[in-house]
């Protein structure tokens, strides 16, 4: 019987371990000492394959050797570099709870929105934000409008043929360590102030960037 | 499993499981979950379309909570007295307490029996809790995360969660029901049935409360402040539906142990005379009763928000966040009372004792224990001191926080005196009770640091209160909570704990305890927050030195666990009918008491603490031998 | 069980013992407590409520320290000397002093009631830089000439709106030097804190509530701000370490600066208001 005990104890010590060090895999963004190239899509639904809650929003990154989407936001860049940012944009606009956020800031050079840099956008066309608040960094991504043909239903999308904004940016990093990034958007679709869910799990809209 | 000595002993084991039992719970638990869930899922409205966006149906999770709990208590045998009644069979008191080991895995009426199980049970939810904190401790190693974020707020979540709710019945669970009707000369408890269903709905919402992790977790904390309780994912119902059943059993609890000391003190056994252990237990019984339904209430509040859309705790749809924090801060206080008091009942129950004097300034402790039970209803608001309440509240919470301190004050002066000239013997129960007093020293110290707004302005969510209440539960009830086992363990089992272990257990708990939490109150001061996972890096040496000591605490208990499994498994000593020469009723009957408790219900002449001018044992059960043995 | 209850010395003798033992250490702790640790205990002087709150700390630690003195001379005292000495002593069957009770009753009460009524006044005098809500009462005695500044707590991040500067909202709290501030703290979501730990203040950032806390700047200092009320998943990253206070001087040539960087987004703010209900407000989608 309590040998019974014992095996019960070291099942559970697993699964409890598993749990708590569960999360989306780290990817590692890196292509030489000093620069680091990631591709991301933005989705309004993740769908049932690449999560187990498929109506949730999510970040997707691109695995350029196989090319396909994964669901990862942790990534790993390195330090005092450049790190270059290219964003598919493929959901509809929430708006920015507060309008102040629609202003990037904390890059190298200007962000460009479908090629063409930008200042600021309007609060009420935001769909999601990329910030990296202990780096500074924050870009507002501008939504797909509501009357666009061909919208990506669920994930992954494909950007030759659903309508999506592309999103470019570059910042540098500094010193070693983790920080977190997350959305500023409210959109989180069900949930109180839009900011439940996704907004606050990691690998759907929140995540880390390892800087190593 | 074995059976004990009954006649029924010839039944081979697959019959025997057969009937209202845990088994059988469990099964019906499991049918009524998914029947709850479906009906959840098939009959909500269409027009709460959220569940579609959110993949999550808080309805379904409720139901099927629910369910599962109504399933379980069925299957426990807790309805068939109610239907025997209805279709006309006559009342009946006690049933299935001749069962052998069989009767504490299901419905027994025998409050000893009850306290047995509540020993074990919540002895399992606080190494849960415990085991939680070690992770805790673990992640704070360092500053940079190393679980999951989300997960690791679901796990300090968890750890107060499972504290507060199970540890409320920690004394009052296996002690207070144990032994509360052996000193006032009953046999039962007033409501056996209901005595044991508080129990088994503990049980129920620490399995709930489990579940949680399925769900994706909470990310409130214990306190559960809307509105982040209303963005939360479904693993928020299970804490919601944790604390309701934790309430209601808390309640009921209360209201048992009210009506038993009130109505069925044997002949002889005046208020006066009420061992000050009683005394204790009634003081938290009172808080029980009246503190738990205003949970509940805020809970329920919190399960509309979260299905039916209301804006109980948002302020926009004209609600206020300041609905929850008070109504849960007004259960709140009271539940940390719920917490202390005990302690304080049996460390003045062991003091005389092992002192070898009687209980110094019994009517001052009296004081004491109704004082803080009364003034506890009236502190709440010193949670809230930075929440921007009018500050003309500030003030006279403040005075009345102060003020609790003097009858907390009555116990420290009775406990001393007690000592005081008497006659000391340092065994295992009385190094704990011991213990008590340097601990809720510091914790409450710390508590008058906290009630003194100004100072609280810093100190308030930070780490600072964390160190005060884990001084003041972990050090005040947990400590007392120990030397009532080691204490009262021999009665309850008729087997002795191996005392060198627990010198062992006491002394490793001891000095750890204190390297845990001393540098918290320096943390706090310096910039911590409560419930964060990444810290300035300056702090991570006193973390770290918190975190290598909690480690060690974690392993004073496991001491404690073996010496358990040794004594009760394999070395099974039989222990003295009164190994500490206690002049208390429960101390002149065999160990284990048996199940009528006496032969005849006893005449008290006096109060237990006749030590030094040559008592004779309290009354005289006739039960047990006139003298000697 | 014999009964002979006899350990040396009566009452008298012990209790004169005891006494001296505490006058004697609490005579060398407290000062050392009160003076020696007592400034070393945050928030410093960063502020004037700070060191309200500092020297509040001190009178604590300085009722605190006898106190706790008392407790283990006592306890130590009881613990040597009276422990069993032979196997079948008993203790004296005393069962009270109501003079004793007495005594402990007024001490404690006395103490107590000096506590709060020390605690009150410092609470009263200018808010000790506590949240006190939308209609603070704790006014200090400058309070007119208070700047306003508002700190807007969000999902996961503090902002900041200077209404004297047309509702500039900046990411970074910077404020004068020598100035009384009287902050406004509120929130677009869930409960938050702001808690700028070297400033010594503390206020809950509630949704719909405007919360206000007044302090009183000194030297420029580096701020250490921390969202202190679980506010979901990043409350642990919702810190902000580049707040400052500055010169006069220079909080006008950062005020100039951060216009010009925040200007264009200005135009698509709310208007400055004490509180704030952007959508959604209730459940999204």
């Amino acid at each position: 019987m309590v040998l019974g005990v014992v095996v019960a104890g070291v099942l559970i010590g697993f699964y409890v371990a598993n749990w708590l060090l569960s999360g989306p895999p780290t990817y590692d963004a890196r292509t030489s000492g000093t620069t680091a190239n990631i591709t991301i899509q933005t989705v309004a639904a993740v769908g049932s394959q690449l999560a187990p809650h498929p109506d949730w929003v999510s970040y997707l990154i691109r695995n350029p050797s196989s090319g396909s989407w994964e669901r990862s936001t942790i990534w790993t860049v390195p330090a005092h570099a450049l790190v270059h940012v290219k964003i598919l944009q493929f959901d509809g606009d929430s708006g920015l709870r507060n309008p102040f956020l629609a202003r990037p800031e904390g890059l190298v050079g200007s962000p460009t929105l479908d090629g063409k840099p930008f200042q600021e956008i309007n609060p009420d066309d935001a769909s999601h934000t990329f910030a990296i608040p202990q780096l500074g960094v924050l870009v507002p991504l501008a939504g797909v409008p509501d009357d666009a043909k061909n919208q990506c239903g669920y994930a992954p999308c494909d950007p030759t043929s659903m309508a999506h904004r592309t999103i470019e940016f570059t910042f540098r990093t500094g010193k070693k360590g983790k920080y977190r990034w997350q959305c500023f958007v409210p959109c989180a679709a069900g949930f109180q102030f839009g900011f439940g869910g996704p907004m606050q799990t990691i690998g759907y809209m929140d995540g880390f960037v390892n800087v190593v | 499993m074995s059976e004990g000595s009954t006649a029924t002993s010839a039944r081979p084991l697959w019959r025997r499981l057969i009937g209202f039992n845990l088994l059988l719970a469990v099964v019906l638990g499991v049918a009524g979950w998914y029947l709850g869930w479906y009906i959840g899922k098939h009959a909500t409205a269409t027009s709460l379309s959220y569940f579609g966006d959110t993949d999550q149906n808080d309805i379904s999770v409720f139901l099927g909570y629910t369910l599962g709990v109504v399933g379980f208590l069925i299957g426990l045998g807790f309805l068939q007295y109610p239907l025997a009644r209805l279709r006309g069979y006559p009342p009946s008191l006690r049933e299935k307490e001749t069962e052998g080991i069989g009767r504490y895995f299901g419905l027994c009426t025998d409050h000893k029996v009850v306290g047995i199980q509540y020993f074990f049970g919540i002895g399992f939810f606080f190494a849960v809790g415990g085991l939680n904190a070690m992770l805790i401790r673990f992640e704070l190693l360092r500053p940079t995360p190393v679980f999951n974020s989300g997960n690791y707020l679901t796990l300090v979540g968890l750890h107060g969660t499972m504290m507060m709710g199970m540890m409320t019945s920690a004394i009052l669970g296996p002690f207070a029901n144990y032994f509360v009707p052996i000193m006032i000369g009953a046999r039962r408890m007033a409501f056996p049935r209901i005595e044991s269903f508080t129990f088994w709905l503990l049980m129920a919402a620490g399995t709930i409360l489990l579940t949680t992790v399925f769900f994706g977790g909470f990310p409130t904390g214990w306190t559960g402040y809307g509105p982040l309780n209303d963005q939360a994912n479904y693993g928020m119902d299970a804490y919601i539906m944790f604390f309701a059943l934790v309430g209601v059993s808390m309640c009921l609890l209360g209201m048992n142990m009210l009506a038993t000391v009130v109505t069925m003190r044997a002949p002889g056994m005046t208020w006066s005379r009420l061992p000050i252990f009683v005394w204790g237990v009634v003081s938290t019984s009172i808080l029980n009763l009246l503190a738990a339904p205003v949970l509940i209430a805020a809970l329920a509040m919190g399960l509309l928000d979260r299905t039916a859309q209301t804006t109980f705790f948002i302020s926009s749809g004209g609600g206020s966040q300041y609905l929850y924090e008070n109504l849960f801060w007004f259960f709140g206080h009271p539940e940390v009372y719920i917490l202390a008091l005990p302690g304080f009942a049996v460390l003045l129950e062991i003091l005389p004792v092992f002192s070898r004097k009687p209980l110094w300034g019994y009517r001052l402790a009296v004081a004491g224990m109704l004082g803080v039970t009364l003034l506890s209803f009236l502190v709440w608001q010193h949670h809230l001191f930075m929440s921007g309440i009018n500050s003309n509240l500030r003030p006279f919470y403040m005075l009345s926080t102060e003020l609790i301190s003097i009858p907390t004050g009555f116990t420290f002066l009775c406990g001393l005196m007690t000592l005081w000239r008497g006659s000391i013997r340092f065994t295992v129960p009385m190094l704990f009770a011991l213990a008590w007093f340097f601990n809720f020293l510091i914790g409450g110290l710390s508590g008058i640091f906290n009630s003194d707004t100004p100072s609280d302005t810093t100190e308030h969510g930070s780490f600072f209160v964390m160190a005060h209440f884990h001084y003041t539960i972990m050090g005040g009830l947990i400590f007392t909570f120990f030397a009532a086992i080691y204490f009262w363990l021999p009665k309850m089992t008729g087997l002795e704990l191996n005392e060198r272990l627990g010198k062992i257990h006491f002394w490793s708990m001891f000095l750890a305890f204190n390297s845990t939490f001393l540098p918290l109150f320096v943390v706090g001061f310096k910039g911590m927050p409560r419930r964060v996972v990444t810290y300035a890096p300056n702090l991570q040496f006193l973390n770290d030195w918190a975190s290598v000591s909690a480690f060690v605490l974690g392993l004073s208990m496991l001491v404690f666990l073996g010496n358990l499994v040794y004594s009760l498994l394999f070395a099974r000593v039989r222990a003295e009918r009164n190994p500490w020469e206690s002049l208390s009723i429960e101390w002149q009957l065999p160990s284990p008491v048996p199940v009528q408790n006496f032969d005849r219900i006893p005449t008290f002449e006096s109060d237990p603490y006749g030590y030094g001018d040559g008592a004779v044992p309290v009354a005289r059960p006739a039960g047990a031998p006139a003298t000697g043995s | 069980m014999a009964i002979a209850h006899t350990q040396p010395g009566g009452d008298i003798h012990h209790g004169r013992r005891v006494l001296v033992l505490w006058l004697a250490i609490s005579a060398i702790v407290t000062p050392i407590a009160v003076f020696v640790v007592g400034p070393l205990i945050p928030p410093g002087n960063g502020s004037v409520q700070a060191e309200g709150q500092v020297f509040d700390n001190q009178v604590l630690i300085g009722v605190s320290a006898p106190i706790i003195v008392f407790v283990l001379v006592m306890l130590g005292y009881t613990l040597i000397v009276f422990h069993q000495r032979d196997a079948v002593l008993e203790g004296p069957p005393v069962r009270g002093d109501s003079r004793l009770q007495l005594w402990w009753i007024v001490i404690t009460s006395v103490t107590v009631l000096g506590l709060a009524a020390f605690g009150t006044y410092e609470l009263v005098k200018d808010g000790a830089g506590g949240g006190q809500g939308p209609s603070a009462t704790f006014l200090p005695s400058n309070h007119n000439q208070a700047m306003d500044v508002q700190v807007i707590g969000q999902q996961w991040e503090f902002t900041y709106r200077y209404p004297t500067y047309g509702g500039l909202e900046t990411p970074h709290l910077y404020l004068p030097a020598d100035t009384l501030i009287r902050l406004h703290v509120t929130s677009l979501d869930v409960v938050h804190s702001f808690w700028a730990v070297n400033l010594g203040v503390k206020a809950d950032a509630n949704p719909g509530t405007d919360n206000v806390v007044y302090v009183q700047t000194k030297h420029p200092l580096a701020l250490n701000i921390r969202c202190s009320e679980l506010c979901g998943l990043w409350h642990g990253y919702m810190f902000d370490g580049q707040g400052r206070v500055v010169s006069q001087s220079e909080f006008a040539s950062w005020i100039k600066q951060q216009q010009a960087l925040y200007g264009p987004v200005l135009k698509y703010l709310p208007p400055y208001s004490t509180t704030y209900s952007p959508e959604p407000q209730l459940r999204a989608g």
